[in-house]
Parts: C-alpha cells; structure tokens; sequence
C-alpha cells in the first residue's frame, strides 16, 4: 500500500482536521453546528440512514426503549454488581472523635525493639556480589541455606521499628516515568524504567518534612504503640489543609463511618441476574435515601436487580437507567413517574445521601457563600448531635483516613514473612480522601491509579521509583448506571471537562472546574434538579452525584448521522481451516445467536470466505438463495457488487441462515491450502468503509499469498532460548497501515486465531491493535482433538457475539493541570494527546496510561481524572460515558508509598515492559521490571525508614511486589529458558496490554485453592447457591499435596491437579471415578454428580468463571498428563532450571538494594 | 584568489544549509503543533493558520516525513562536495551527524514506504519529546554551521576584510 494509502487514513475529508470520526472530536469541542469541519464527505452516508438519529426528548428513554427489545445489548447480561455498592448490611463503623490515641492496638505492642528477628540475611552466607547479569548461577549455590532460613518464617516480623518520616540526605534521582530523550539511542543494558542515577539530588525545601517533622499521620496509625508523640498532631495536619475547599466548618463530626466497599465487589449477584436478595437489598439502599420532601422516590419504580424479571429473560434488570428530563421546554414540569428512575442511583451514592431520616427531616438550605462545596453536604446534616466545634478537626482527621491505609506502611521483612498472600482477593486500596469524597468516587474497577496518592512534584515520584499510571475499564459492564438526557451537556468552557462530583461550587450559579479551576456558569436548566423536583439545587444533580454516568448526547456530537451496527465475517476456508473444523462452530454459533446480535432495525451483516482467492456472498433480499461470486484477481481487489454484500439482518435473515447452514459444506471437498489474507482484508475494508464497523477476521494459517504474505519467522530451536528473543516486533507494515485505514474508517477488526503452526501474530496481530479490536488465539484448534479449545472458542464466540458494543467511538483522557498523558497502553489508535480513537470498544477491553508530573501540584490538595467514551450504541445513540477519579495530593514519600496500588503497578509494569521487549529486547525488559522493584524497594529504605535493619523490607502495601515481579519473569510473555513459542509469547504480550486489570492479575499471579476438602464455612451465598470460599494458596509445589487435589485459576484456563494419593472420596464424589488411576487423560468437564461434593466444587468452579466475560477451560490433570508442565510452570515461587525461586529473588533483591 | 572549487563547495553548502534551516524549523512547528493540540486544535490551527488550509495533524506527520529524506540526501550531498574538495576539517565536523542520519534512519519502526515517523507511535510522549529534541539540535547546529560556511567562503577570496561576509551579516541581521 502506498504511503498515500497510509496517510490518508485519517480520513480522506479533503484536509479536515477531525474527517476521521463521525464526531468531530466532540470530547473536546462543541462547536457551533454549521461552523462546517468535515461536513463533505457526509454525503456518502445519507443514503445509508434509514432513520434519522432519535432527538434526544423527553420519555425517550424513560422506561427505556431498551429492554422490551429482544436483542438486548450487555447491559442486561447479567454483569457482576458493581461494587459501587457497599454491601448494605454491613455494619456501620463508628469512628469515636479523635481526643486522644485511637482504639487500637497494636498487634506486637509488646516489643517495640526489633525482638527475636533472625535475619535470615546473616544466616544464609551472604550471595556474592554479582552483576545483575550473572546471578543466576550463584542462585543455585544459595538453594541449601534458602530452605534453612525459610523456617525462620514463622518468627514474629521485625516489628518496632519506628518509622518517623526522615528526610532523605537525597537518593539518586532516576526519571521514572520519562523515559530519557535518549532512550532509542542504543540501549543500556541494565536500565530500568529510568534514566542512570543521575546523583543524589538535595532536597527541594518544599517537599517532604524535614527531619524534625513528625511522621505523618499514616505512620501514626501504622504502629500506634510505638511512635506515639508525633502522631496526634499530624493527623489534623496532614488533611486540614485540605478541608477549608470543601466545605464549612462542620458543626459536628460525622458519626458513622462505612468501611469501604470491597473493590473486588461483593460477589453477591454476581453470577446471575435477579437473585431476590439483590431486589431486597436494592430496595432498602433505595429507601434508605428516602427524604420525607421527596415523596415520589416511594412509587416503585425503583429499577434494582430481579424489580423487572417479567421482561422476559433476556433484559432482567441490569439496565437501570436514570432519566433527566430536564431539557427542553416541554420537559418543563416532569410528572412524577419519571421522577421515579432517580433512585437506581448507586446505592453508595443513596447511602452518603441518607441521612438518618429521623434526624435531619430536611435538607436545610445552604448558604451559598460560605459554602463553596455543597454538594457533599451530607455528613454535615446531622447537627443536633454532634460534638462542638472543638473536635472538629480530629474527627475529619479521622474521617479522612481510610481504614485501609494504616496498615499499608507496616514494615514487612520479605526474607521472614512466607505468609504474605491474603486468603481472598486482594482489594484495591482506597484513597486518602475525605468520605465524602470517597464515597462518590470512581469504582476502582472501572479508573483505578497506580499510586493513590499522587505525589506533588515529579523529583518525589522520581524518588519514589514507583510509576504513576490509570488502568482503566472504560466500558466495562455495569449493574447500575445512572443514564442522562439533556439538550446540554454541562461542560467546562475551557478544557471541555464533563461536570462532576468533584468540581466545587462557588455559589449557585457557577461551579469551578476541577480539572483547570475555570469558573463556569451554571445553565439555567441544570438549577431544576429532578431528583427532588426542587430548584436551585445544581449540586443534587445525577451528574454531580456519580463518578460514572451516560449521557445521551445531542447532535452536536455527532458529525454524522450514528452508523448502524454492521458486522462483517471475514472466514478462511483453505484446506488447513476446514480441517480444523471450525466453520462449523462458528457458522453455528452465530445461528444459534442471530437474534442477540446487539443492534436495531438497521443492523447489517457481510459475509467474506477466502482461500487463494476472495468469495463474496450476494445476499440481496430476492434472490432464493445465496450467490457466491469469487474474485480471483487479488492483485487488484474489487467488490463485485457492492451494494448486495451487506445487508440489512432483520430484511434478508432467511438468506443469511441459509449461507450459515451451508457454509461449511461448501469447502469440505477444498484442497486450496494457500491463504490470501491481506486481500480479503483490503476487500472487507472497501466493503466496510462507507459505514464504518466490526470486521471479525478468522485465520488458520499463515497467510501466504498477495499483499500482506508472512515468511515462518521462528526457529523452533530457539524457542527455549535464555538468549534475546526476536521477531516480536512486526514482519511487515501492511497491517498496521491497513489498521490505520480501518481506524480511519471506523472499522474494528478482530481477530481469531485458530493454528497449530506459527502464524506471525506479531504481524497479523497489528491489524486488531491499531484499530481497537481484539486477539483470540486458539492455538492447535481442532475439532475432535482438541475439545477443550473448541469449547473455549464456543464460549468465546458466544460472549463475542452477544455481547456489547459501542461503534465509532473516541476516549479522551483528561487530568487536572499540571498532569500530563505520557503513554498509552492497550488496543487504539492515538488520534492526539490525550484522545484515542476506538473504531470499536467493548467491554472487555482495558487501558493503561503512564502520566507524568509537568509542573508542580503544590496548592492543590486533590486531582482529578475523567475518562470521557463517546461512542455510538448498537441501537444508534450517541452516547458519553464519563468516568471521574478523584486523589488526594501528597507530599512526602511516605504517603506516597502508603498509597501504592501493588496491583495497578505490576499492570503497568506488564504494559511498560511489553513495549520495551518490543521497542527495545526481552532482557532489557525483564532488567527493567527487576530494576523497578529494586529501585522502588531501595528508595523505601533509603527514604522512608530512618532504622535499618537487615532483611529486605517493603511497606505492606507493597509486600507483593516482588512476587509479582518475579510472577511476571516467569509469565508466558517475558519468560526465557523455557521452550515458549513465539505466537503464545505474543500472545500473552497481547494480553498483558489489553486485559482489563482484573483478569491480568490472574494471568500473571494465578491463585490456587485446594478443593478436595471444601466446606460451606465462610461460603457465599449467591441465588440460593453457596459458593465455598477456599483460601489462596500460594504457588508452590510445597503447598501441594498428594492427598489433595487443587484448583488453578489462571484466568484463561483452569487446571485442577489431582494428587496421585487423593481422597478416595473426591475422587468418587467429584470425579465419579473410582479411584486414582480411572481418572482420564482428557477431562475437561466435571461430572454433574448429585452429592454435595460435586455441588460445592462445581458451585466454586462457576463462580470464577462468572467472574469474567471469557470463558476459562478447565483441564483435570494428573501426574501423567501432558498439561502438568503448563501446571507447574505457574508454580511461580519454586525454582526452576531457568528461573530464581521466590526466596532467591527476593535475595537477589536485597544484594541489589544493598548495594 | 581564485574561485576554487573549495570555494565552491562552501557557496552550495550555505545555500543548502539555508535550506535545512528552514527543514528544522518546519520540523519543530509541526511536532510542537502535535504536541500541543489538546489544547482545542481547531480553534487553534484557526487562529494560528487562518489562511493555511485547515491543518491535519497527520498531515503534519507527513510533512515531517516527506522532509526527513530531502534533509538526509542534501546532508550527505554536501558532505560529498567537501569530501571531494579535501575539505577534511569541515567534514569531520559533519561526520557526526551523517553518522546519526545513518543510525536514525537505520533503525527506524518497520515500514514499507520510505519515512521516520510511525503514526501509531508519535504521540508517545518520549518520541515526541525526543524529536522536538532533535528539532531544536539541528536548527542549532546547521544555525552554526551556516556562519561556519559563510566565514570558509570567505576565506579563500579575502584575508583581510570580509566585505561580503558584513554584507550578508547585516541582511541576515536584518532577517
């Protein structure tokens, strides 16, 4: 393709800036209609819009158009609760006023001197100082004493040491985030995500507190018994700041204080739809909101989970929308019916807005001037029964520290404490906010940060050595999803940021924006608020009550009219493909799923086969049966008949059936083995381009013919190589430049990729990620021999098709002044700074952005991020789905440290160091991902500890970092000396950028149960069905046993190993087998066995994988079985020939740090 | 003084370096154009190029990348010139950077069609950042060694005084 082809793909509008997008950048600018970007090549859509865009109106969306719709998008399929929600009968915790020290004691309160710690450090002969590149063969000679010091274990952590903040004498600054200006000059071996040390930088005065300085308040909390002086002052200190913005002097101090809400969410209904429970427990959060001046939030129309379960099946009730019919003038006096949507609110919202009824009948009118933030009023609503004045600031000391954050600065020796896996899922911390704050912030699920406290300057992050990124969910799923109609859509004049829970307002008319501190006016429709049909209350607002919300957007939005959902199929049919076998499922699932493809009336569907040669299917309504028209000539690829190849879904089903029914005859006989790709790309793309569209690609071999042809890159004697591995970057451009064009275009292709041979996924894979689509890899897919990846790929299909989908679309990222985007991570082409282009986006796709620090945040005590999604919906709206997060600023390290999120940094890092084994090579990326743990470990000790003690230390919140780095060395991406072939190395890589956190973690650190002895005890209790909750384990042979029998979930897969010695009954009551030796090679299904057993596992087994969109295999192994290498390689903690064990990584660490 | 052929060779290497002047200087306009469009870029590129046609950013790339060979061969052509003049001091001062030419455009992303910059991977901050850089470098370098040329034009034609080398000093003092 020429480089006209390629830099035309911004769309050809004759030099407009925004021709690309159907929407001309709308995130960032509304301009007037009529100013005329781009409108020229409008034309071509005209004829194809059958129906102009709905007007946003009033009832539009009332009782939603939505669910009686057969075809319901995924709003309604059944997606885990979102953990917005506290689950509401969790006792609430009372926080008694701060007077003196807290309530809390101290879990070794008794020694506050180092005590009997052994360091292991001085048991084990020291290692001997190697370079970094050599020490894997010293790692052998420290096996002996490794396992001599591992039974030290148990010892009490080195508790006591007193841990006020001292001011670095100044640590070697290494740009952590910036990558040096240097960086593609001819790599550094050893670098890390940093620039060389450059020398100890002195400190700039501002920053942390100089020696004298009490510790902060975390570290009083941390270890209440043993730095008490320092501790009561500094609480009111650290966060006082930080309150005058945000409200008056409160006349008491709030009286309960809710545990945060469990990221993880509570898994309660999780699984399926209406569990009657949830219907309860939605209509008490509900209630609960009830003020007696809004009456109309009693009429039922509360839309909660299992309210709805009469509209037929598919729509059960996840769909809650909010309806604001405040627009236009003849929204001007909304009946009380619609009023009612209001609260399928989150219930953590209804919660901060519920005021013990009895005590505060209503809300008292503000005064506006001296109340700048009244929109988070409801803590203060409780006068009569506070205490006075005095006790104020201690109590929102108290307030502000969240119940977490104690305990993330505990100092924990790795080398002593083997234990360092909590039974359950890890939640995510929960920033330093104030409540009330913290209540309406973005579920961490959805935004979630690195560190959760940003640091003030960019020289404190560079000290830290910790990166600072978001790992985003944007599209994700969600229960509860508070939906707007509004003729205007309230925005910041200056940066376009969308109106949020965390701007201020300055009185009742203007709002300050959080992002560039402009003030704004409030238009005069946004004074009505619905919710309580009151005026002047700008601040009750949905929009300024939720972290996430959906707009409808107005026309303005659009620069086209919204396309309709059009899918394309784009088949290989060669000889190698119909020998796998897999047209036929695919042919069948998509009959099987027909009627849920998301979309409308307007939904239209293609067809595309291809060997060495192009097939077009003419399904023009009237024909009797489908036309098959080959074009031959790829050199010069054409559409024979344009205007027949798509149709419309609903028009020519009938045809459409037929073609899927007799696809997969059609080729049995073929004996074409070669495989033009790239021209049936480029053919699918001409189709695609005047609609724009989901293109899923299905290749089984290496394409081979025509533009776009692969040579075998991969010597299979080098797969097991230790030395760098090559070829992960792509062979050709073709497919990137194609991406480019698609992108353009707004075509999303995806890829399926079912091969038993290399397939050069680092060049085919371009085609997806440049366009926003994504990778499904099966590799050695086979119809009979290989029933586990067909039912993968089934399952697969299923959520593919049904699930869904948002066309056309742009996310931009914005971030208070000062923050800048330094890079972005995942699938998407990035239009501009901060704006990403997603031809497509579905829910299952993640993101990750590296920010960096431009100018100092030093008069700020909180920052915000938004994600604004602008897509197109499958039924034809524009819509914006807006994400807010809200930081805390801090300004010593400690703190920085106290709110590292261990698990965004290790998705990060996954992120960062795919690129660099790209940009740069595999071992420079694996030094790097050592280095960062070493760095940041270094800079903990040297910064934040005053006493050193041996051993190699992390705060708690860190403790599984270099777990999970080591975790990250051995995962299937960055691992070296074991035989990994290359398309599952990229694969993996794939997944690593484009996996929502959630499931990555899974991919990287795997958790293990054992399942031969589950018991009800702490089960869940989910529709009825209990779910045991066995504890994680950690990956070591040592955990397991032969008596037992365990379960893996690695997240795509699940491997449950079963020891040569298991219980006889497991084996007869799970298994339905009589004894070991009757276990067969290839199990992948457990038997439906009425006992309670077979119930309790198979409940365990569901759960997890309703967990997650994807559909997880699961392989019964035993010591026989060829998966057991796959199983043990996930035993990250052990050694290997190739690999360090945990205990000698973390030695290696500490000779690193020691240095 | 004869018109040498040195003298020659330092006339056609000032023109030229006029010319990648204005290459460096186009090169920092638009990669500062990319970097600093979040800003609003319509409104931007309206007020900044009224009359220029409405500028894509993309485009822009394209500049850049239609910019970077024509640079590369007038670099390496002038290098010829003083090669072939015996010119060794001045072309040991240009041997670094056609050293660096050769590097960048060796290891520049896989792509089919001759160019530098990879659209997908331009608007990571470092590259951006990297190439604003070199921008910057060049412009300063070639900016010395135009005044480098002009003074060893000179040379060869006056000892003494530089009657030429004022005059062109003052009009580009105008400039």
């Amino acid at each position: 393709m020429s480089t006209t082809g390629f830099n035309s793909q911004n769309g050809a509008g004759g030099g407009q800036a925004y021709a690309n997008g159907p929407s001309q950048n709308p995130v960032a600018l509304q301009q007037p209609p009529g100013v005329g970007y781009g409108m020229t090549h409008q034309a071509p859509y005209n004829l194809m819009q059958p129906k102009a865009p709905m007007p946003p109106g009033p009832g539009l969306y009332h009782s939603g158009p939505y669910q009686p719709v057969p075809p319901v998008s995924s709003y309604q399929s059944s997606p885990p609760v979102s953990s917005y929600q506290a689950p509401p009968g969790q006792p609430l915790l009372t926080r008694p006023p701060m007077g003196g020290p807290l309530p809390h004691t101290p879990p070794q309160s008794a020694s506050p001197s180092p005590g009997p710690r052994m360091p292991p450090a001085q048991a084990t002969p020291p290692p001997p100082a190697v370079s970094s590149n050599s020490y894997y063969p010293n790692a052998q000679q420290q096996q002996p004493p490794m396992a001599h010091a591992w039974q030290y274990g148990t010892a009490p952590p080195p508790m006591g040491a007193p841990p006020p903040m001292n001011t670095p004498s100044g640590g070697p600054v290494a740009n952590h985030v910036n990558l040096p200006a240097s960086s593609t000059a001819p790599p550094q071996s050893s670098t890390a995500y940093s620039s060389p040390p450059q020398g100890p930088v002195s400190h700039n005065a501002t920053q942390p507190p100089g020696p004298g300085m009490p510790p902060t308040s975390l570290h009083g909390y941390t270890h209440p018994g043993t730095a008490p002086p320092p501790m009561n002052p500094m609480p009111p200190h650290t966060y006082q700041p930080g309150r005058p913005p945000y409200g008056p002097p409160p006349t008491g101090p709030p009286p309960t204080m809710k545990p945060a809400p469990p990221p993880t969410g509570p898994p309660m209904g999780s699984a399926t739809p209406p569990p009657p429970k949830a219907d309860a427990q939605c209509g008490g959060a509900a209630n609960c909101t009830l003020s007696p001046t809004e009456p109309d939030y009693q009429e039922g129309d509360i839309e909660c989970p299992g309210t709805m379960a009469g509209n037929g099946p598919q729509t059960p009730n996840t769909y809650n929308h909010v309806d604001n019919k405040m627009a236009g003038p003849p929204q001007s006096g909304p009946p009380g019916r619609q009023l009612g949507h209001y609260p399928s609110l989150p219930p953590g919202y209804q919660n901060t807005s519920a005021p013990p009824s009895s005590a505060s009948p209503m809300h008292p009118p503000m005064p506006t001037a001296t109340q700048p933030y009244t929109q988070a009023p409801q803590p203060y609503q409780q006068p009569s029964a506070g205490p006075g004045p005095a006790q104020l600031s201690p109590s929102l000391a108290a307030l502000s520290l969240q119940s977490s954050t104690p305990e993330a600065l505990r100092v924990v020796n790795l080398l002593q404490e083997r234990n360092l896996l909590p039974p359950g899922p890890i939640p995510a911390p929960t920033p330093c906010l104030p409540q009330d704050l913290q209540k309406i912030n973005c579920n961490p699920e959805v935004f979630r940060s690195t560190l959760t406290s940003i640091p003030q300057t960019q020289s404190l992050l560079n000290k830290a050595k910790l990166p600072l990124g978001l790992l985003l969910h944007p599209f994700k799923d969600l229960s509860q999803l508070p939906v707007v109609t509004s003729s205007t859509i309230v925005r910041c004049r200056s940066c376009r940021t969308y109106i949020n829970p965390f701007v201020s307002f300055l009185d009742q008319r203007r709002w300050k924006c959080n992002l560039c501190y402009r003030v704004n006016d409030v238009p005069e429709e946004f004074m009505y608020n619905p919710v309580s049909r009151s005026y002047g209350e700008p601040h009750k607002r949905p929009e300024v009550q939720n972290a996430t919300i959906e707009f409808i957007a107005p026309s303005e939005y659009m620069l086209r009219p919204p396309q309709p959902a059009v899918y394309l199929f784009v088949l290989d049919v060669s000889h190698n493909a119909v020998e796998t076998g897999y047209l036929n499922m695919v042919c069948q699932s998509l009959l099987d799923n027909i009627n849920a493809l998301p979309g409308d009336s307007r939904t239209k569907i293609g067809f595309i086969t291809f060997d060495s040669t192009i097939h077009f299917y003419n399904l023009q309504e009237g024909l009797s049966q489908p036309q098959m028209l080959i074009v031959s000539d790829i050199e010069d690829i054409f559409l024979p008949t344009p205007d027949s190849l798509l149709v419309n879904l609903s028009e020519c089903k009938e045809l459409v059936q037929d073609l899927l029914k007799s696809l997969p005859n059609l080729f049995e006989k073929t004996m074409e083995t070669q495989s033009a790709l790239g021209p049936a790309l480029q053919a699918a793309f001409k189709l695609l381009s005047p609609t724009g569209g989901r293109m899923s690609v299905f290749q089984t071999q290496l394409p081979n013919l025509g533009v776009g042809a692969l040579k075998s890159r991969e010597d299979p004697n080098q797969r097991a190589s230790a030395k760098d591995i090559q070829h992960l970057s792509p062979a050709t451009d073709f497919y990137k430049k194609l991406a480019l064009d698609c992108s353009g275009q707004q075509v999303a292709v995806d890829l399926f990729l079912l091969s038993a041979q290399y397939c050069d996924l680092a060049s085919l894979g371009c085609i997806s990620r440049y366009s926003a689509g994504s990778v499904y890899y099966y590799p050695s897919y086979h119809h009979a021999h290989n029933p586990a990846q067909v039912e993968r790929f089934q399952k697969d299909l299923k959520r593919y098709l049904t699930r869904k989908i948002g066309f056309e679309a742009v996310m931009r990222i914005r971030c208070t002044k000062g923050l800048s985007i330094h890079t972005f991570h995942g699938n998407f082409f990035v239009r501009s700074t901060d704006l990403l282009s997603l031809p497509n986006v579905n829910p299952d796709a993640g993101f990750a952005v590296q920010m960096s620090i431009e100018e100092n945040l030093l008069d700020m005590q909180v920052v915000s991020f938004q994600a604004a999604l602008l897509y197109t919906s499958s039924k034809g709206e524009r819509r914006i789905r807006v994400h807010t997060m809200c930081l805390p600023v801090v300004n010593s390290l400690s703190d920085i440290f106290a709110g590292a999120d261990v698990q965004a940094i290790t998705g990060l890092l996954a992120s960062m160091a795919v690129d660099r084994s790209v940009s740069a090579s595999l071992s420079d990326a694996r030094d790097a991902m050592t280095n960062a743990a070493i760095d940041s470990l270094a800079s903990y000790r040297q910064s934040v500890l005053t006493i050193q003690q041996p051993g190699l230390l992390a705060p708690a919140c860190l403790r599984l970092f270099p777990l999970y780095i080591l975790a990250l060395l051995k995962q299937k991406a960055f691992r070296t000396g074991t035989s990994t072939r290359l398309d599952d190395r990229v694969f993996a890589m794939c997944q690593l950028k484009y996996q929502p956190l959630a499931y990555l973690m899974l991919m990287i650190h795997p958790a293990l149960y054992r399942v031969d002895d589950l018991t009800d005890e702490g089960a869940l209790n989910i529709n009825e069905r209990t779910i045991p909750q066995p504890r994680v384990q950690q990956l070591s042979v040592e955990k397991l046993s032969r008596e037992g029998a365990f379960l893996m979930d690695a997240g795509m897969v699940i491997y449950l190993w079963v020891g040569r010695n298991c219980n006889p009954n497991f084996l007869t009551q799970v298994l339905g087998v009589p004894n070991y030796t009757a276990v067969p090679q290839n199990l992948y299904l457990l038997p439906e066995l009425d006992t309670a057993e077979s119930q309790r596992t198979r409940a365990f087994i569901g759960w997890l994988r309703d967990q997650r969109p994807f559909f997880p295999t699961l392989h019964v192994i035993r010591d026989e079985s060829q998966l057991k290498a796959n199983f043990m390689q996930n035993m990250i903690e052990d050694r290997t020939e190739s690999a360090l064990s945990y205990y000698e990584f973390l030695l290696h660490l500490q000779q690193q740090i020691s240095k | 003084m004869a018109f040498t052929f040195a003298a020659f060779c330092y006339m056609l290497a000032l023109l030229l370096t006029a010319a990648l002047i204005f290459f460096a200087i186009w090169h920092i306009i638009a990669f500062d154009e990319l970097k600093t469009d979040y800003k609003n870029p319509i409104d931007q590129c309206n007020t900044l190029n009224p009359t220029v046609e409405k500028v894509k950013k993309i485009k822009r790339v394209k500049i850049a990348l239609k910019l970077v060979l024509p640079e590369y061969l007038i670099h390496f052509f002038f290098c010829v010139m003083f090669f072939c003049a015996a010119e060794w001091l001045t072309l040991s001062l240009n041997i670094p950077l056609l050293a660096y030419h050769v590097w960048r455009y060796m290891s520049r992303p896989v792509m089919s069609g001759p160019g530098l910059y990879d659209p997908t991977t331009i608007m990571n901050a470092d590259i951006l950042a990297y190439c604003q850089k070199e921008g910057w470098c060049k412009l300063a370098f070639y900016l010395l060694s135009f005044f480098y040329y002009l003074y060893g034009y000179e040379k060869p034609f006056v000892s003494s005084s530089f009657p030429l080398l004022s005059c062109l000093g003052i009009s580009i003092n105008i400039i």
